[in-house]
């Protein structure tokens, strides 16, 4: 009965995408009250009807009805409750389902909370948002129907794949996709726009919350992604620029390039062409990362069992909506008029060669990920693209951005003084030359990569400190002062200053964890110790364990420095029956500025057995950046400037802020 | 203005050209096309990787049952299949390596630190050869026969059931005939 309800409930919310779809833009166009008030209600019974939908497949796969074909696939009654639920979106049809409850979600949140939103563009926002949803709502519903019934129903499921059995990519779809789904907002702002023929000031300062609560959740997504990328594959690294990775990671430079041109949007009225165009092509970038995933044109670990139906059904959506969209902007751009101008050294101009960098290294990145697809295509053969390619083309790329962040965030509008900012900066720079000179000749290799690398790292976090002290006043204000700057300055500049610094922080992870990781792989027999960077591993031997739905070697490490005892280690070599598969669970021991990694191997003859072992220094430090990078985002998301409905305060307009 | 649609209209085109090759009873693309098994191994000529001896080139494989393995020291799934080639090297299996796209001091490193299983590597530094070879992903591993015949190939790492239930039996046989 329930799998039912949730079949009547998403057959349901596809109608009722219909009416948003259509009604409110008539309404829009013929000036029809009337029709328009069928904006935020349809929108608001959608997000219900969706939910239902969903929670009746959570409760199909809580109970383990496998007379649902999509829970006899992917679920096993054996499965801890946590992978249970979250095995609902751990395949292809119920992930659908949870892309659309978050949708549908977004929607509401429009319908509920922009009643201040010019009705007109209201309308048309959530009537584009509802086209979006019909389009996936016929997807799901005519090529992959969660609710399939199976008679006869097997008894026992077959489970969910075990690399999935895990807490970090639990919760890794939900955050990638309000990502991915949240840039559908920032695409139906575009298209609203174009269809009024305006954008202004206003515009922006609507668009840019979604367009932070997506990328602040694309952040923790991909994070989240590489970490468990990092502990459960079992290879030492954390990012492999696999195509699938790719796919996340290309919505993600838009967007960011996308944030920081919405700002320039807001504050000076111009780039507005650009911007539409960027908020358009972010969230095609999350349909090409969708097609790519999902069609069965890629082959990866990620990808989900695919066959070619859905692959013409998404690449059909990806023509509508990318396809349109564009079309409409040709036709609707050049109607644009630009506001303000600026001299090229300024802000605006330090956010123009920010989105170029940003873009480029979009094209470079997309290239490479679509290069060895598109050559196969027609006929030219098997390429693969891999590391080296992204390392030799995205990292120059980034150098520059990196170095012109602290100086584009001390710019005025409209016509910055370099000198002057360069001026500010001077003890960031003689912090960046210092780090480079130490790393330098500390460092046995005497490699000059790395040290200008770390010192790009010193220079984005000290030149965004320099630029906070600076701001709050400290070398010229009195103490009491101090503290009320300290409460006045806005939440977006703590936000700008947080992400900005995190990048530092990000920068040197990758560098030292890249370049002076040490590596151990041998074979060894219990009770025989082997040194890493200082540390003494012990390995005591491999004992057979039982789990809840898998059987385990577990290997038992003791990880030394000096005399004292550190840590105890346990890395896993896991066996699922049901599933018939194993996986490599590798145990990390970390202190916040290194990581010491085992992962046990294979036995030989003799009763030892192969273990690799890692010295990972400042890994860390790369999720610790990431995480920072989303508060930043959360910071500049509660200032009450982009809160909607909040009126600009005097104090907002006056003072330098940023993102 | 038009220019951003347009291009969205020749990627669609092609990924859709695409998904058609790859549709039902078509191309398949998960298990990799194996039109080189049987097949003779292609004409090459590889240097040696700077600073070192040997270098590889096609007669080296007709000279007896090899595997033939395709590696870089940027690839991690190469470093998880070592161990295993270290065996089999052990085992007296000739292993013949094609460094892909690395540099020689990455790769001379890579050898110093983790031990050198290979007879004779070849430096496939443009990544011309690899092409001949039809190397979709890295590490690949191919056998050949006595006669320089591609008798089977492997994409991913070797793991211990590979070598226990492909590699092995598939040796055994080769050598028998």
């Amino acid at each position: 009965m329930i799998p039912e309800i949730g079949h009547y409930a998403i057959a349901l919310a596809f109608i009722l995408a219909i009416v948003q779809g259509t009604l409110p833009l008539w309404g829009a166009y013929r000036n029809n009250d009337a029709l328009i008030g069928f904006a935020a209600p349809a929108a608001r019974f959608q997000f219900v009807a969706v939910l239902v939908a969903f929670l009746c497949l959570t409760v199909s796969f809580v109970e383990s009805d496998f007379s649902v074909s999509l829970v006899a696939q992917n679920s096993h009654t054996l499965k801890p409750l946590l992978y249970k639920v979250t095995g609902v979106w751990g395949n292809h049809e119920g992930s659908m389902l949870l892309w659309i409850l978050i949708l549908a979600l977004f929607g509401l949140m429009v319908g509920e909370m922009g009643r201040n939103l010019p009705s007109s563009l209201r309308a048309r926002v959530l009537g584009v948002q509802g086209l979006i949803g019909v389009g996936f709502i016929a997807f799901l519903i005519f090529t992959s129907n969660p609710f399939l019934r199976l008679d006869p129903s097997p008894i026992q499921g077959s489970g969910l794949n075990p690399l999935l059995q895990d807490p970090g990519l639990a919760f890794h779809p939900p955050f990638l996709y309000l990502g991915y789904v949240g840039f559908s907002m920032a695409f139906s702002f575009a298209i609203a726009a174009l269809m009024e023929g305006r954008v202004d000031p206003a515009w922006a300062r609507w668009v840019r919350p979604w367009t932070l609560a997506a990328w602040t959740s694309l952040t923790i997504g991909i994070a989240l992604g590489s970490w468990w990328a990092y502990y459960e594959l079992g290879w030492g690294g954390w990012w492999f620029w696999d195509p699938v990775e790719n796919a996340s990671f290309l919505p993600w430079l838009l967007g960011t390039a996308l944030l920081h041109s919405a700002l320039v949007l807001e504050r000076r009225d111009t780039l507005k062409s650009w911007t539409i165009l960027l908020s358009i092509l972010a969230f095609g970038s999350s349909l090409l990362g969708t097609f790519l995933v999902r069609s069965g044109v890629l082959t990866s670990v990620h990808t989900f069992a695919t066959d070619p139906e859905r692959g013409v059904f998404i690449l059909i959506l990806f023509l509508i909506f990318l396809g349109g969209g564009l079309l409409l902007f040709a036709f609707r751009a050049p109607l644009l008029k630009s506001g303000g101008i600026f001299a090229p050294i300024s802000r605006e101009g330090a956010l123009v060669l920010n989105n170029l960098f940003l873009t480029t290294s979009f094209a470079v990145v997309l290239l490479g990920t679509l290069y060895p697809l598109l050559l196969d295509a027609v006929g030219g053969g098997k390429v693969s693209v891999g590391a080296p390619f992204f390392n030799a083309t995205f990292v120059p790329l980034m150098i520059p951005l990196l170095i012109a962040c602290p100086i584009g965030a001390k710019m005025a509008w409209k016509r910055g003084d370099l000198a002057g900012a360069l001026g500010r900066l001077k003890l960031a720079g003689a912090a960046a030359v210092s780090v480079i000179i130490l790393s330098f000749f500390l460092d046995g290799d005497r490699s000059i990569l790395p040290a200008i690398a770390l010192g790009i790292a010193a220079w984005l976090t000290f030149g965004t400190c320099l630029d906070l002290y600076e701001k709050i006043g400290f070398s010229r204000l009195s103490s009491g002062k101090i503290l009320s700057r300290l409460r006045s300055l806005p939440r977006s500049t703590w936000g700008t200053a947080v992400a900005h610094f995190s990048l530092g922080v990000i920068v040197a992870g990758i560098t030292v964890s890249s370049v002076w990781q040490v590596e151990k792989i041998q074979v060894m027999k219990p009770g025989e110790t082997v040194e890493i960077a200082g540390y003494r591993v012990i390995f005591n031997g491999v004992e057979r364990v039982a789990g809840p739905n898998y059987t385990s070697q577990r290997g038992s490490f003791a990880v030394f420095k000096k005399t004292e005892k550190i840590a105890d280690l346990s890395p896993e070599k896991r066996n699922y029956p049901a599933e018939n598969s194993s996986t490599t669970e590798a145990a990390i021991h970390t202190n916040f500025y290194s990581d010491i990694y085992v992962v046990l191997g294979e036995p030989d003859k003799t009763n030892g057995w192969v273990t690799r072992l890692y010295y990972n220094p400042l890994v860390p430090w790369i999720w610790g950046g990431a995480i920072l990078m989303a508060l930043g985002g959360c910071l500049s998301l509660s200032d009450r400037r982009l809160r909607i409905g909040a009126p600009r305060s005097a104090s907002a307009t006056s003072s330098a802020t940023t993102l | 203005m038009i220019i951003p649609f347009l291009t969205v209209i020749v990627i669609s085109a092609v990924f859709g050209a695409y998904l058609w090759q790859v549709g039902p009873g078509g191309k398949d693309i998960s298990t990799l096309p194996s039109a080189m098994i049987d097949k003779p191994v292609p004409d090459f000529i590889l240097p040696p990787i700077e600073g070192r001896q040997d270098g590889l080139n096609s007669s080296h494989l007709k000279r007896g049952v090899s595997l033939v393995n395709v590696w870089a020291s940027w690839c991690p799934p190469c470093r998880v299949e070592h161990p295993f080639l270290m065996e089999l090297a052990r085992n007296g299996v000739a292993i013949y390596g094609i460094n892909y796209r690395d540099k020689p001091a990455d790769a001379e490193r890579f050898l110093r630190n983790l031990g050198d299983p290979y007879q004779k590597i070849g430096a496939d530094i443009t990544g011309r050869v690899s092409i001949d070879w039809g190397i979709y992903g890295y590490p690949e591993t191919f056998i050949v026969d006595q006669s320089g015949r591609i008798r089977y190939r492997h994409v991913g790492p070797i793991t211990r059931d590979v070598i226990d239930k492909l590699i092995q039996p598939l040796l055994t046989k080769i050598v028998k005939k």
